[in-house]
């Protein structure tokens, strides 16, 4: 599966099917502070993909403001 | 994975609240989450405007759209800061969105109330980006707010946000920092508009969730000042508690905000002046924007 990955842009390819929690781990990425997306739609960390997905794991983090 | 509440297919599953929802089903906790905010803090009503602090982002359009959809009088505002390309991709985020849902959008601009951009702004001076910039903002939004006659002005803090500032203040016991930070700031002066955050009670997941499924196309990649920013290493050191232990971070504000910031209010009010040089609202003579203005000129001399 193709894997696009932000902050900074760039693609990854990962092979075999595994479920989300298992990708965000082998990258390394706690699920809570990203959204998986395919296409149109979110996925949860319990859902299936593999070869022929792409999916964008895109973070959900902003900020920077030194007060709110 | 099924949703709690009608057992179709959840798209997003939040483990602080052990739950996971469809898409419509999140969008209604999402909307209630917002209600219950406003209605706890006693934010705004229906009956008055509201100006909402739009920055192309995740957080501030999915805040405009929950209260467009609810029924709220609002206009945008829109900071120009002068970010390069960012500033120039996050305004047209901003103006297509009030262009599509038929809303007014107020636009002022850092360069020219200050004479520079953020990015110059911050080589005058010695604070850091994110602190020259939170200044500039804080003191444009309060004067756009009184001169178009908005009473309240609305921002898109979350949850996380909202931990990883109190995060900052408890480490350095930044007393009065502590004392002040809440959902809701009133009107103490009447150059002073109201300040609210009715996302406090929700994740910046959930907020990045609720713009993705309301097909909200907002500017995804990060300030380039964001990058090596205190706050951003707190929400990190965050992140990691949160991901040993759902919850954390809402029991860390929420405990703050029912138990202890009480602890930190002073008896004496702060006493609010007029700048003599702009007649906004300080605590001193001259406000910190107008002596921000002043080195930036200094340097541009």
């Amino acid at each position: 599966m193709k894997i696009k990955l932000r902050n900074p842009s760039r693609e990854v390819e990962l092979p075999g099917r595994k479920r989300v929690k298992d990708v965000l781990r082998e990258l390394d990425i706690l699920p809570g502070t990203v959204l998986v997306i395919r296409g149109a739609d979110l996925l949860t960390a319990d859902e299936v993909v593999g070869d022929g997905d792409e999916l964008e794991v895109r973070p959900v983090m902003s900020g920077g403001s030194a007060t709110s | 994975m099924k949703c709690r509440k009608c057992g179709a297919g959840a798209v997003i599953e939040l483990p602080r609240h052990n739950a996971a929802f469809c898409a419509p089903d999140f969008q209604e906790f999402f909307r209630k989450q917002v209600a219950e905010a406003i209605r706890k803090h006693k934010m705004f009503t229906t009956e008055e405007p509201v100006l909402v602090a739009v920055s192309g982002g995740k957080d501030s359009l999915a805040l405009w759209d929950v209260l467009i959809e609810t029924g709220y009088q609002t206009a945008g505002l829109y900071l120009d800061l002068g970010i390069f390309d960012y500033s120039v991709e996050s305004k047209a985020r901003c103006e297509a969105f009030a262009a599509s849902r038929g809303q007014k959008l107020i636009v002022e601009s850092v360069a020219e109330s200050v004479g520079a951009g953020i990015p110059e702004v911050q080589k005058a001076t010695r604070r850091p980006t994110c602190s020259a910039c939170g200044l500039s903002k804080r003191y444009l939004m309060n004067r756009a707010a009184v001169d178009h006659g908005y009473p309240v002005i609305a921002t898109g803090h979350n949850l996380d946000d909202e931990a990883a500032v109190l995060f900052g203040n408890v480490l350095h016991w930044q007393m009065d920092p502590l004392a002040r930070q809440s959902p809701a700031l009133a009107s103490t002066h009447p150059k002073l508009a109201r300040r609210v955050k009715p996302l406090y009670r929700l994740s910046e997941r959930e907020t990045a969730a609720y713009a993705f499924l309301r097909r909200i196309d907002y500017i995804v990649d990060e300030c380039p000042f964001a990058k090596g920013a205190t706050s951003i290493a707190h929400k990190q050191i965050l992140d990691r508690l949160e991901e040993a232990s759902p919850g954390a971070k809402h029991n860390f504000l929420f405990g703050f905000l029912e138990k202890a910031r009480g602890v930190f209010e002073g008896s004496e009010p702060t006493v609010l002046n007029e700048c003599a040089i702009c007649g906004q609202v300080t605590t001193g003579e001259i406000c910190a924007f107008c002596k921000l203005s002043d080195q930036v000129k200094r340097r541009r001399a």
